[in-house]
């Protein structure tokens, strides 16, 4: 069994992310003080958590190697667009996250192991 | 108002979990406990069959306990990001909780400062959602503010354990998985699936499409500066397209 090794630059990060978990989730406790965030970044907080999720999920979706697929034969396409075709079909009601893991792998995996694609 | 008899952090604790709220708060999260499982379940999986070592896939579920932010470090890490990339991003997707920590506020702050964290550390999605639905005021009664805590802290724990659990039993169950079946993938579809849940408003959505058109377009950046690039773009072109708010300068209430 080839196990990979545990570096300490991954375990850094961890910790780090460990930090940005705490921080997140208690931003506006962590001062006693009252104050707030300047209008347009509060604005900005709207639209910055899909961009985030986007940036990350669309690339990892249609890219192999660095470059942009040029087959449509893809088992990632289909699995994901039929993820999310679920989630706006249940409209998030019920444990619709779940579902989209459901079908989207339900999807992916007989054209990913079955075809190969 | 009277303070509480000083007490150690543990008796505060242990004082919490007797509480009949505690039990109510924990019983409410077991509803919508097997959708965290499986997703826990699954980013097990992700992060082992990225090439994480067991150690470091256990230290990042014990530690970092926040799924999506987690899911999306996982390709980050494994391309060798530098750390203010992963932390970025993560920041980026953890943004939400900001704004859950902005509502929460008035709930915890008479609370000492290592019980906030602490309260804020173990606030999850759901358990944010159920405690803001049951208590939709936060109390002034000290009677009152322990119960809603121990609510708090009811479901908490109880959503850390089962996403633990899961998320341990997904570390040991990828060993045995082969690679090429390709299962991290499902842990990008749970990020779908919460960008889905995100995606309520048309501005939203294009936030979402033009960020993820500047990832695939500017990929060839190094040290995955296509990431933070894009959640840049797309949030200053949001800003920039959407209708501009109500005049309302220094703040008028």
């Amino acid at each position: 069994m080839s196990q990979p090794g545990t570096d300490l630059w991954t375990l850094g990060v961890i910790v780090g992310l460990t930090v940005v978990t705490v921080v997140t989730r208690s931003f506006f406790f962590l001062s006693s003080r009252e104050w707030q965030l300047p209008h347009w970044a509060q604005r900005g907080l709207q639209y910055a958590p899909i961009a985030a999720l986007s940036a990350v999920i669309v690339p990892e979706v249609v890219m192999t190697q660095g470059q942009l697929i040029t087959t449509w034969q893809d088992a990632r396409l289909f699995g994901a667009a039929a993820g999310a075709a679920f989630y706006f079909a249940r409209r998030g009601q019920g444990q619709a996250v779940l579902g989209t893991i459901v079908v989207g792998m339900a999807v992916y995996l007989p054209l990913h192991l079955g075809l190969g694609w | 108002m009277k303070t509480s008899p000083d007490s150690s952090p543990l008796q505060r604790l242990r004082r919490l979990a007797a509480h009949p709220e505690f039990r109510a708060g924990a019983r409410e999260i077991s509803g919508v406990a097997p959708g965290l499982a499986a997703w826990g379940l699954m980013t097990g999986v992700a992060m082992v069959q990225s090439g994480m070592s067991t150690v470091e896939a256990v230290a990042m579920t014990l530690l970092v306990f926040a799924g999506s932010s987690q899911l999306a470090a996982i390709p980050l890490i494994a391309a060798s990001a530098p750390v203010w990339v992963i932390l970025a991003t993560s920041f980026c997707v953890n943004l939400r909780f900001v704004v859950f920590s902005a509502h929460l506020r008035a709930y915890v702050m008479y609370l000492p400062r290592w019980a906030r964290l602490l309260a804020g550390y173990v606030t999850a999605d759901m358990t944010y959602v159920l405690f803001v639905r049951r208590y939709a005021h936060p109390a002034t009664a000290p009677a009152e503010r322990e119960a809603q805590m121990a609510y708090l802290a009811g479901g908490g724990a109880l959503n850390w354990a089962s996403w633990q659990l899961a998320s341990l039993t997904g570390i040991a169950l990828a060993q045995s998985v082969p690679l090429q079946w390709g299962l991290g993938f499902a842990g990008i579809l749970a990020l779908t699936g919460v960008a889905c849940s995100l995606a309520s408003s048309t501005m939203r959505r294009v936030s979402a499409g033009v960020a993820g058109a500047a990832a695939v377009a500017a990929f060839a950046l190094p040290f995955k500066l296509n990431i933070v690039f894009a959640i840049a773009v797309a949030v200053a072109l949001s800003l920039l397209l959407e209708r501009p708010a109500p005049p309302d300068r220094r703040g008028a209430a």
